[in-house]
């Protein structure tokens, strides 16, 4: 088994090493994240996208993410194993935010309590509240 | 022996045939998976540390927007500065940059560049926690602090212990630098560079995420 293993180890480990980016390939990267990044900032300043801002900005952030995880942290040429693990936390923590947030309403913003009324800007909140 | 983890069949025991987990040109640790132990281990605190920051900015996502109905200010929108910010943002990109080029050169045996790349990581990781600083500082003096209100509370927990990650990478990094200086750092010891580059791309990825929320969606 060992001896048939070797010949494949050897070839899939050549092409496992071929696979990995060269500093150019790194550098073009970086660029490509200074562009989203520019994007992500750039959106802000234009009025008519406004609707969709919340959900532009997060889907650009995630782009980033992925393209940093993928190629700087070298999980595209990697093990599996190291994705399961990563992507594994990752989608614990989006569970426990989503959970997290739903239970204090922050997708409908609802007031705690039983609503407060208007409190000028810079100003102290009334009493009871 | 082959192991099943591995999508690739190699041996997993003592044969120099490269490594599996994609390090520099590595002999297999003797591993159950054939997988480096530390590098497993890493990911598996990131994954953790994952979770932790998903906490933080769960709670800065459920407290953003009540400041205004219960407590007083400074509120989110005038005081935070998006263009300086992206600054930040900028320097920490360049430093993720930086330091995969750091464990390009160490995988190529090239010394002087692993160090010159070290060094630039450990550079631009300090002046990011300078800008973290000089932000902070001009926050408390506009009169936001963790006692405020929730917003302050929220902001300064998530992004103090964000800087305290970056602190703790820029002392990892300067710490490569001097066993590099004293020749420790060679080929074979590329997975050590590649450990602490995961720490250092994961504290990006992390800034990524806190920018968005924080300063941009706001």
């Amino acid at each position: 088994m060992a001896d048939h293993a070797q010949p494949a180890a050897h070839a899939g480990a050549a092409a496992h090493h071929s696979e990995h980016p060269t500093t150019w390939k790194y550098v073009q990267i970086f660029f490509v994240l200074l562009v989203l990044t520019a994007l992500e900032v750039g959106a802000l300043y234009v009025p008519s996208i406004k609707p969709v801002l919340p959900f532009l900005l997060i889907g650009l952030a995630a782009v980033k993410f992925a393209i940093v995880a993928a190629f700087y942290m070298h999980l595209k040429f990697d093990n599996w194993l190291f994705t399961a693990f990563f992507v594994g936390g990752i989608a614990l923590a989006i569970s426990v935010a989503l959970a997290f947030s739903a239970l204090f309403g922050t997708f409908w913003q609802a007031p705690i309590g039983h609503g407060a009324p208007e409190i000028e800007h810079g100003t102290a909140r009334p009493e009871g509240h | 022996m082959a192991t099943v983890l591995d999508s690739h069949v190699v041996v997993a025991h003592g044969a120099g045939h490269g490594a599996a987990d994609g390090g520099g040109h590595a002999e297999h640790p003797p591993t159950s998976t054939g997988l480096d132990h530390r590098k497993l281990l890493m990911w598996a605190f990131l994954a953790s540390d994952t979770m932790f920051f998903g906490s933080l900015i769960a709670t800065y996502m459920s407290y953003r927007g009540r400041a205004e109905e219960l407590l007083i200010g400074p509120f989110p929108s005038e005081i935070l500065d998006i263009p300086y910010t992206s600054v930040s943002a900028f320097v920490l990109l360049m430093s993720s940059l930086t330091m995969v080029l750091a464990l390009a050169a160490v995988q190529k045996g090239d010394q002087r560049g692993l160090r010159v790349w070290l060094l630039a990581t450990s550079l631009l990781g300090a002046i990011f926690l300078g800008g973290q600083y000089f932000e902070f500082t001009e926050f408390f003096h506009e009169g936001l602090s963790l006692q405020t209100n929730m917003f302050g509370a929220s902001f300064f927990t998530l992004t103090g212990f964000h800087g305290t990650h970056v602190a703790i990478g820029v002392v990892w990094l300067i710490s490569l630098l001097f066993v590099s200086l004293r020749g420790g750092l060679s080929q074979k010891d590329a997975s050590s560079v590649e450990i602490a580059g995961l720490y250092w791309h994961f504290v990006d990825v992390v800034w990524i995420i806190i920018f968005t929320v924080i300063y941009l969606i706001n």
